[in-house]
């Protein structure tokens, strides 16, 4: 293990207040604290040695009593709880408060119907897709061009007014909803396709085009884009380009370091960084859009992309398999990407339990396979220029891993319902979590002999107490792995956390393969990055949002940008 | 008793269809083709028969270029027993699908006959039909349920029309097209794609079959339906009345 994981691991532990190590305590409201609430966190950790603590509070308290609602005394403060747990984070005194006048200002050159105060509409926008988190923002802007966004920024930076960038509000770490009461900044209006090079592929859009419409646009070119997962529906590129995407095509077609040539960002004293290019190649000094793609809208607001979307490919084939144990798969991993080679274009895993949950909860689903359950199943896709030697191929490797044993069973999807039948099953596990109770979402990526042995670990610690589903893109060793139970509790949140993160760094993994850091994990990137990366991180952050108006209480521990 | 299902290769359902610039048809090259939504209910069906012991034996029978050997494959891989290929490389109409289909049966002599009701292509719905006159046998179309009784030699079929279902009593040997709600089609497990591979498929001409084809429909030219304009934004009633009068002419 890195020398530096194992003080990192110290460092988290002394300074968490582990539920384990909880203590009933009132609350103790002193001065004006507002306060943020989750429903599932318990450890709410500070990368500080206690002596530094001084203003902090490192309160935990535990209610059992579900969706009780305290109102808080003090004006100007909220004290809500949802569920159980009430993780302490203190709004940063430095932000302003909105007032008139800054309303006044936006709608100015917003207009008077993209300066959104109403309840309703801020209710949406304050809570994440999980439920899971809830912001109390009493300002959401929508602007509809980058000059706007600029102005927005400016007069955010001069006012310190904070600011959450959002888009699709599909995010599952919390990172597009406001903590406190920033200023939302939804960029659904920009959603113009700006232009589109049938030659090259490359596709200029603005940042708040839901991936969905983009596909149905590049349907029609002959093109399909890089991405995809199962919020496509929802989500936009630029929020998928801030927080680096993965998805189910990862595999083949790389991810969006690779595939976006370009961006225009804003920054977060309203100047407009634009970098968009449409070049394939261009080695002219720092490459900059590096930095904004993945920083989850920490360093300024993207607001146009160019990416290169590859042809769409006529031939396309969806295997569903069933393999009786995990070495089987990971065999079979081994060969598809040797036998299906260049075909590859995703490879899938779910095992028992998320089959259960996907046929309990989703509507018009069925078993592509026959009983029995089996372990562990796998989805292949290959996407190809030629049908069938494409699927002589496909059928050749299926005979051979049947003839090594490494499939019990499957099936070959036969035309386009089929198939999207078979990805309807994969796709609508996290569907199906939402509506078997509440979930403990992780998102790691694990050497892909590891990712098992983790599952397993898990399940011997919590028992009967939750149900631990588990799945993910195998083929990129990223495991989702999922704790279902009827309602949180203390006790499952102790078997989890920081369990699962340790393990995970002490085997060499991410915590956070494609979900990002967002509010969920903003205290833990130590686990997977030494502190002395942090700290560049931090300084980068320094440079480019001196006021921390950006996101704020997100992606980088609190302590190492205040 | 032997079943004959009759299976087509078209488009794949789930393809944006585009029309040839020559407006001479549907855009086919590059294109995903599967087989007719229709003739895998009907294949499912004849399939679910032999599974109750009824039936002894599945033909699957394609009709056209060579391509539509894939096609067979893939009923095979569902669980047919055995597969027919009239190989013909023009287009081919439904008169003439029933004479060749005709021309099988007399060969063949399967106890029931078994056809998706329309092809997604051409949306004909006249083959089923066509067929039963030709052999002289009762037909019971858009199948919604159908139950077999072989002691009295008959098929109760409910058919799904209009006003309602109507339930038919069929002396067999019959013909039955298949309507969507009739039955789910199962995927071809991995197993029985690998057996189909070693299934014979029998290759006919319509030579072989003493079928005369002849070109008796010609399709002069295929376009879009028009694009749906999108809505005009009205500001007031007299606008509105004014649009109507001057515009549309309804009032």
């Amino acid at each position: 293990m890195e020398n530096w994981r194992s003080s990192a691991h110290r460092l988290l532990r002394l300074c968490s207040n582990h539920p384990s190590g909880y203590r009933f305590s009132r609350m103790v409201r002193k001065s004006a604290h507002s306060e943020v609430l989750c429903r599932h966190e318990g450890a709410f950790t500070q990368i500080q040695p206690p002596i530094l603590q001084k203003k902090r509070h490192f309160e935990l308290y535990s209610h059992h009593l579900p969706l009780r609602w305290v109102i808080g005394k003090t004006p100007g403060t909220q004290s809500r709880y949802f569920c159980f747990m009430a993780t302490k984070i203190e709004r940063n005194s430095t932000f302003a408060q909105l007032n008139s006048d800054d309303i006044s200002y936006f709608k100015k050159f917003l207009g008077e119907k993209n300066v959104i105060q109403e309840e309703d509409a801020l209710l949406a926008a304050n809570i994440d897709w999980m439920h899971k988190y809830r912001g109390s923002s009493k300002l959401l802007l929508q602007p509809r061009s980058t000059e706007e966004v600029s102005q927005i920024l400016k007069y955010c930076n001069s006012r310190r007014l904070a600011v959450v960038p959002q888009g699709g509000n599909t995010g599952l770490v919390g990172g597009s909803v406001p903590v406190f009461d920033e200023v939302i900044v939804n960029v659904s209006l920009m959603n113009n396709i700006i232009s589109f090079d049938k030659v090259s592929g490359v596709l200029v859009c603005e940042a708040g085009c839901i991936l969905e419409n983009l596909i149905s646009f590049l349907d029609n070119q002959g093109f399909i884009m890089p991405l995809d997962l199962g919020a496509k529906g929802s989500c936009q590129i630029g929020g998928n380009v801030s927080t680096n995407a993965g998805g189910l095509r990862l595999l083949r077609y790389g991810s969006l370091h690779g595939n976006v040539l370009g961006l225009e960002a804003v920054t977060a004293n309203g100047e407009v960084l634009d970098m968009l290019s449409t070049l394939r190649k261009d080695n002219t000094g720092y490459d900059l859009k590096h930095l904004f793609i993945g920083s989850e809208g920490s360093l300024g607001i993207v607001t146009k992309v160019s990416i290169l979307t590859p042809p769409k490919l006529s031939s396309v084939n969806v295997a569903f398999l069933a393999c009786k144990d995990y070495f089987s798969c990971q065999k079979l991993l081994l060969e598809a990407k040797r036998k299906l080679g260049e075909i590859l274009s995703a490879f899938e895993f779910l095992d028992e339990q998320s089959m259960t949950l996907a046929l309990n909860y989703l509507e018009g689903v069925r078993n592509p396979l026959p009983p029995p359950l089996h372990n562990f199943y796998i989805l292949i896709e290959t996407t190809g220029s030629n049908e069938s030697y494409d699927k002589e191929k496909l059928e050749a490797f299926l005979l051979g891993a049947m003839e090594r044993d490494l499939i019990s069973d499957g099936i070959v999807a036969q035309d386009i319902q089929q198939a999207s039948s078979v990805w309807r099953i994969r796709e609508g596990i996290p569907e199906a979590l939402t509506r078997a109770g509440v979930t403990y979402k992780y998102d790691l990526s694990l050497p892909v002999d590891k990712i098992n042995d983790l599952v397993k670990e898990m399940r011997n610690r919590l028992g009967n107490l939750a149900t631990v589903v588990a799945y993910g893109h195998l083929g990129d060793g990223n495991l989702h792995l999922n704790i279902s139970a009827s309602q949180y509790d203390d006790a499952i949140l102790a078997q989890i956390e920081p369990f699962v993160y340790e393990w995970t760094s002490k085997n060499q993994g991410s915590i956070s393969a494609e979900h990002g850091l967002g509010l969920m994990k903003a205290n833990k990137i130590l686990y997977s990055k030494s502190p002395l990366t942090v700290q560049v991180m931090a300084s980068i952050k320094k440079l480019l949002d001196p006021n921390g108006i950006l996101n704020p209480y997100k992606v980088l521990p609190q302590s190492m940008v205040a | 008793m032997k079943i004959m299902v009759a299976i087509k290769r078209v488009v794949d359902y789930a393809v944006k269809i585009r029309v040839k610039p020559d407006k001479s048809g549907v855009e086919t090259q590059n294109v995903k083709m599967s087989m007719n939504p229709f003739c895998e209910i009907a294949l499912e069906e004849a399939l679910r028969i032999k599974e109750s012991g009824i039936a002894s034996e599945v033909v699957a029978v394609s009709m056209g270029p060579s391509h539509c050997i894939d096609t067979i494959r893939t009923g095979l891989a569902m669980g047919a027993d055995r597969g027919i290929h009239v190989e013909y490389l023009n287009a081919l109409y439904p008169l003439s699908v029933a004479k060749l289909l005709k021309a099988l049966v007399d060969v063949e002599k399967p106890g029931l006959l078994i056809l998706g009701k329309q092809a997604i292509d051409d949306d004909c719905n006249q083959t089923g039909q066509m067929i039963a006159g030709l052999l002289k046998w009762p037909q019971g179309t858009f199948a919604s349920k159908v139950v077999l009784d072989m002691e009295k030699q008959s098929a109760i079929v409910d058919r799904e029309v209009d006003g309602g279902i109507e339930t038919l009593c069929l002396d067999l040997p019959a013909v039955i097209t298949t309507d969507l709600r009739l039955n789910q089609p199962r995927y071809a497990t991995l197993p029985n794609i690998m057996k189909a591979k070693s299934k014979a498929i029998k290759k006919y001409t319509p030579q072989d079959l003493n079928v005369d084809i002849r070109r008796d429909l010609e399709v002069v030219h295929v376009t879009e339906p028009p694009k749906r304009k999108a809505g005009v934004m009205l500001s007031s009633v007299n606008e509105l009345i004014d649009k109507l009068k001057n515009e549309a002419r309804i009032i």
